[in-house]
Parts: C-alpha cells; structure tokens; sequence
C-alpha cells in the first residue's frame, strides 16, 4: 500500500449529504460524530466544503430534485474519494421504492464503495462500516 | 547557502512546520479532553498534510494565478518571520536595525493572502468570508500595534527584536510593568485573532460559510494554507515572548513559557463561543484600543 492510501485511510474527511431523508438516519450521523463515540481519535472530521471531502455520507431516497444535486456533488469532489450509503432507503428505496418523485437508489446515480444497512443503522453499525471500507483500501 | 539554509531548515520553513504540527496536535488533544474525549494520535496532523498533498487539486476558471500563488505567499512570508526569530533568540548579532517593524508586517501578510485566495476563488460564501477576515485585521492591527508601541517607549525607542531583548535582561521582562502587562494581554487577544482561533474564527466559520475563505481550496494548496496556520501557532508564541517576556532565555526556559501561552490560547479557544464580526470589531476597537491608550500613557510616565 502506497502512502498515499495510507494517509488517506488515517484522515477522513467526511462530508455529509441528505438526498431527502427522514432524518433519522442525520441525527443517527450527528450521534456518530458527539464525544460519545469520538471518531476523531481515528482521524474522522466533518467537514463543511465538498471540496475538502474524502468520504461522500448519502442518506435517503434521491428524488427529481436531490438526484441531478448528487450526481453534480458526485462531480465536484477532488478524487480519491469514496461514497458510503447510509440507511435502508439510500440503499434500495425501501419503503419508498416505486414512489411517483423517486428516481432510483443511491448506486444507480453515483458508485457507492460501502453500504450501511439500518432504518437507522447505529453509530455502531455506520463505525463497521467505515472500517470494512478501510479494509478494503487496505487489500487494493 | 547558510541563508538557504537558516530558511529552509532549521529556525525556517522545515523545523517550524514541524513543530507547528506539533503544536496544532497538542490543541486538538486538549480540546478532545476538554471534552472528555480520546482525541487524535500524535501523526494525526501529518497524516492529514500527505493525504491532501495527494488529493486532486481543483482550480476555478476565475483568477487561476492568485488562486495558486497566494497560500505560498503566506507560507514564504510566516517562514522569513520563524527564521528571523530563529536567528536572533540563538544568534542575537545578526539581526538588523528595524526587524521588529519588518516582523510586524510580515506577520499581516498570511491574512492578505487568505483575503486574496478566498476572493479569487469567486465562491459567494468566500467572498463572505474575505470580507470578515479584512474587517478583522482592520479590528485587531490597531490595538496590535499600540501594544509594540508600548514595547518600544518602555525600552526607550529600540526597534530591534536584538536590543529589546537585551533591555529586557538587564532591567527585567517588560511585561513586568503595568503598561506592559496591558499590552501583554492585548497582544495575547490579537495573537488569537490572527491565529484565527474561536472566538475570532468567524472569517472561516465551519458551521456557517462551511470552510468561509478555504471553501474552494482543495488537495496541495489547502494543505499549504492550513500548515501556514500552524506555523502561526510556534511563531507568534515565540515573537511574543521575544518582545514582552525575554527575561530568561536558557531553552528549559523558553520551552515553559511557550507551553503557558500555548495553555492560554487553547483554555480561550475551549470556553468562548463564537462572536460575530461587529462584536469582534467593537471589542478591538473600544476596549483593547482604550487600554492600549491608557497603557501607552502610563509608559509615557514611566509606569
């Protein structure tokens, strides 16, 4: 592994998109990121500029409006940049999936590297996650 | 070659980047159990430094030069100031007459290039962010220089870094009087401002304008940026101590007293909220202008 790679997997930068969620799924992110959990001390941080991010948080189902929104974010990210899917309806629409306004799941718009299953997942669970992902930039 | 090397090296670029880092680490550590969190491990900031140095560098359409150029400007300008620095607290015969005033301006200039690349990069909430960061170095140079006024009428008109430090061995650190511990305190309210540090981080206010003047840096040039403040955190401590505190400069020394002053900028940053730009304005405008009068009078009087 280069070191590159390496000092990416020890400095997330995490930038966090709704694509219309309930906001469960948001408050469960903002819990992720409090003093209980302290991700800092694996070098995680939100950020507020897209064009600091290098992990791209999606919740919710994208729409007619928030879908063309992410495909353009998708854009505007300096690469390497990886996305990871949070929630049920990120993933495959779940209750929402046939909806007039919804345009498709998350990975039909934009790669998507990780999935956090969850309706919402726990911080727990969006913490494996983020960790299966470093695993397997680690393997690359 | 010795001058590449003084610059480049040891009191330069190399060494206070390093220390900077430091420096920044120990901030992010305390603030964590401030919280009563773990907070980072030591190599945190070095790894955030490689990782943007590999990110993709994206350039707007609108003032691509001054977009580039200006975090080197910062960069080169907070290196000349660590290296003069350096250089007199190790070598006191080389300075020259009139550093002080050279270090004064030089230490404006990380500001302006900030002011510059947020403005070039024609993002809206950059230009919001510029904007406050010009009103904040109007707000805090004044009282700044008030301060050092009262440095240079207590040491009986020396401008240089060298012979202030010599006064103050031989008749006590000026920050001893009541005139020079107003200044001192102004200077340590300045030195937060100019660091950028809550409760004056409005001009890149995270919450508000999301990253305010670095909103479209990414990859190499914000990771220049962010090592120009960090290098701002070993240089102003340092230049402090040289001007008010230089009583004692054994290394033992020195070390202790840029731990305090590191001690008080992070116990400040860790209990204020943010203020907003007209709050901050007022405040070094009012306050910290008329203290600094009041302590420029009492220096005239001898005080």
């Amino acid at each position: 592994m280069n070191l590159k790679l390496k000092a990416l997997t020890k400095s997330i930068w995490v930038f966090h998109f709704a694509a219309s969620p309930c906001n469960n799924c948001d408050i469960e992110i903002l819990a992720l990121l409090t003093p209980r959990f302290d991700v800092e001390r694996f070098g995680i941080q939100l950020i507020g500029s897209i064009r600091h991010a290098d992990v791209l948080l999606v919740t919710g189902v994208p729409n007619h409006k928030t879908g063309p929104k992410l495909k353009e974010l998708y854009a505007q990210v300096p690469k390497p940049c990886f996305v990871v899917a949070i929630g049920s309806c990120a993933l495959g629409g779940c209750t929402f999936r046939g909806s007039y306004n919804v345009v498709g799941r998350v990975d039909e718009i934009i790669p998507v590297d990780a999935y956090v299953p969850g309706c919402p997942p726990k911080p727990e669970a969006m913490i494996a996650g983020i960790v299966k992902l470093l695993n397997s930039l680690k393997v690359k | 070659m010795k001058v590449l090397f003084y610059y480049l090296i040891f009191p330069g670029f190399l060494f206070t980047a390093v220390a900077g880092m430091l420096a920044s680490w120990v901030d992010r550590k305390v603030t964590a159990r401030v919280q009563w969190r773990q907070g980072p491990p030591w190599y945190q900031n070095f790894a955030d430094f490689v990782k943007l140095l590999g990110k993709e560098i994206i350039v707007p359409r609108t003032g691509k030069w001054i977009f580039l150029i200006s975090p080197l400007l910062g960069l080169a300008s907070v290196s000349i100031v660590a290296t003069l620095l350096g250089r007199t607290l190790m070598n006191p015969s080389e300075s020259f007459l009139g550093d002080l005033i050279v270090v004064i301006y030089l230490l404006t200039i990380p500001a302006i290039a900030l002011i510059l690349g947020a403005s070039a990069s024609s993002n809206p909430l950059a230009s919001v962010g510029a904007s406050r960061e010009i009103k904040l170095v109007l707000s805090y140079e004044l009282p700044f220089i008030l301060a050092i006024a009262i440095v240079i009428l207590k040491s009986g008109g020396l401008i240089r870094i060298n012979d202030i430090i010599n006064y103050q061995m031989i008749n006590g650190p000026i920050l001893g009087s009541v005139s020079g511990a107003i200044a001192f305190v102004a200077a340590i309210l300045c030195m937060q401002a100019k660091l950028g540090f809550v409760p004056f981080d409005m001009a890149e206010a995270d919450q508000e304008l999301m990253g305010g003047t670095c909103i479209e840096y990414s990859g190499a040039p914000l990771a220049v940026f962010k090592l120009t403040k960090q290098m701002l955190l070993v240089v102003l401590p340092f230049f402090l101590i040289s001007v008010f505190w230089a009583n004692n400069l054994s290394i033992l020394w020195v070390i202790l007293k840029y731990a305090a002053l590191l001690v008080v900028i992070i116990l400040i940053k860790n209990t204020n909220p943010r203020v907003r730009i007209d709050q901050a304005t007022r405040f070094f405008w009012g306050p910290m202008t008329v203290a600094c009068i009041i302590g420029v009078i009492l220096a005239l009087i001898g005080y």
